[in-house]
């Protein structure tokens, strides 16, 4: 059954479709709020904000979140900034102070302990470790290259590692909407 | 041997809603709009012009699919988990971003320099990935 149309937060009402169901709403307004955080994941961004950006309180904003995608918004936002972080380590000469600051940690601490708790290594490991990788569109290379949150990440060796040649480079992208 | 890509296809909740979309906004043309009785419409869009390509909008829903998988489906597809849809190639990603943004379409990445080219991203209605680039000069990998 339609359900009313979803909104965004502002500017011009987005264009979503007004055959969802409730479920289907809730899913596409989750999904809002994670490419949020896809676009704007280096600026102060945070749970109470992302929340208000989708009309909710911030308990409300995490258990619908985890209950649409399975992890936290903040965990999500993490897994995003690290990825980016990987991404600069692998295919830029950018130092790793500078790198956690762009990805929008504000400490080098934390950037340090949540990078190597996700992939399993070092910023500094990594960057030894892995050749840069190119030549897919970034929405393809953002998805595939995120260190995964389901079991994955901590393989010894893993699915991003060593593939020089492989599909994966993604360039800053231009953020204009925060 | 394979020498062409004819049909590519998305999946849609709605296909008036679809065509108010890929018409309204994007700006390709109906290239074919069937009714055969029933459920049944065939119905594909394509870039003005462009005579050997379309995008069948497929509508997620039975006798096509089960009920229940129809559901599913649509659950996959307003998380965002439908995968890469479509490509589209353009002369002026700015310019075609600007446009789409004005006209209220989710963008969800903005205009990026890369070495292939210029692109941005953004959904459809139902949450579907669409992807535009203005390919770099003499760039002919893609």
């Amino acid at each position: 059954m339609p359900t009313s149309r979803v909104t965004a937060a502002r500017g011009a009402p987005a264009v979503t479709s007004h055959d969802l169901t409730p479920t289907e709403a809730r899913n596409r307004l989750m999904l809002r709020a994670r490419d949020i955080m896809d676009r704007s994941f280096g600026r102060g961004l945070d749970t109470p904000s992302l929340g208000a950006r989708v009309g909710m309180s911030e308990a409300h904003f995490i258990r619908t979140f985890k209950e649409v995608f399975g992890e936290t918004p903040h965990r999500y936002l993490q897994r995003r900034r690290v990825e980016r972080a990987m991404y600069l380590l692998r295919e830029t000469e950018t130092s790793v102070t500078d790198v956690c600051l762009d990805v929008g940690f504000n400490s080098l601490g934390t950037f340090s302990r949540t990078f190597k708790e996700i992939t399993g290594i070092s910023p500094t490991a990594f960057r030894q470790r892995h050749q840069p990788v190119r030549a897919v569109p970034t929405c393809f290379a953002m998805a595939w290259a995120r260190p995964s949150s389901f079991g994955e990440a901590r393989l010894a060796s893993p699915p991003y590692s060593g593939a020089s040649a492989a599909p994966g480079g993604a360039a800053e992208a231009k953020e204009d909407d925060a | 041997m394979i020498t062409s890509i004819n049909i590519s296809h998305v999946w849609v909740f709605d296909q008036d809603e679809a065509l108010e979309f890929y018409v309204g906004k994007l700006g390709l043309e109906v290239s074919a709009d069937m009714e055969f009785g029933g459920a049944m419409r065939w119905l594909t869009v394509r870039p003005k012009g462009m005579t050997d390509r379309e995008i069948l909008l497929e509508k997620v829903a039975p006798p096509s699919v089960d009920p229940a998988s129809a559901e599913k489906i649509r659950d996959v597809i307003t998380k965002g988990a439908s995968g890469f849809a479509v490509g589209f190639v353009t002369t002026d990603a700015a310019a075609l971003h600007a446009e789409l943004k004005a006209k209220g379409v989710e963008v969800t990445e903005e205009p990026t320099k890369q070495f292939y080219g210029t692109d941005f991203a953004v959904r459809d209605p139902f949450g579907n990935r669409l992807r535009f680039v203005e390919p770099a000069t003499g760039y002919v990998g893609r």
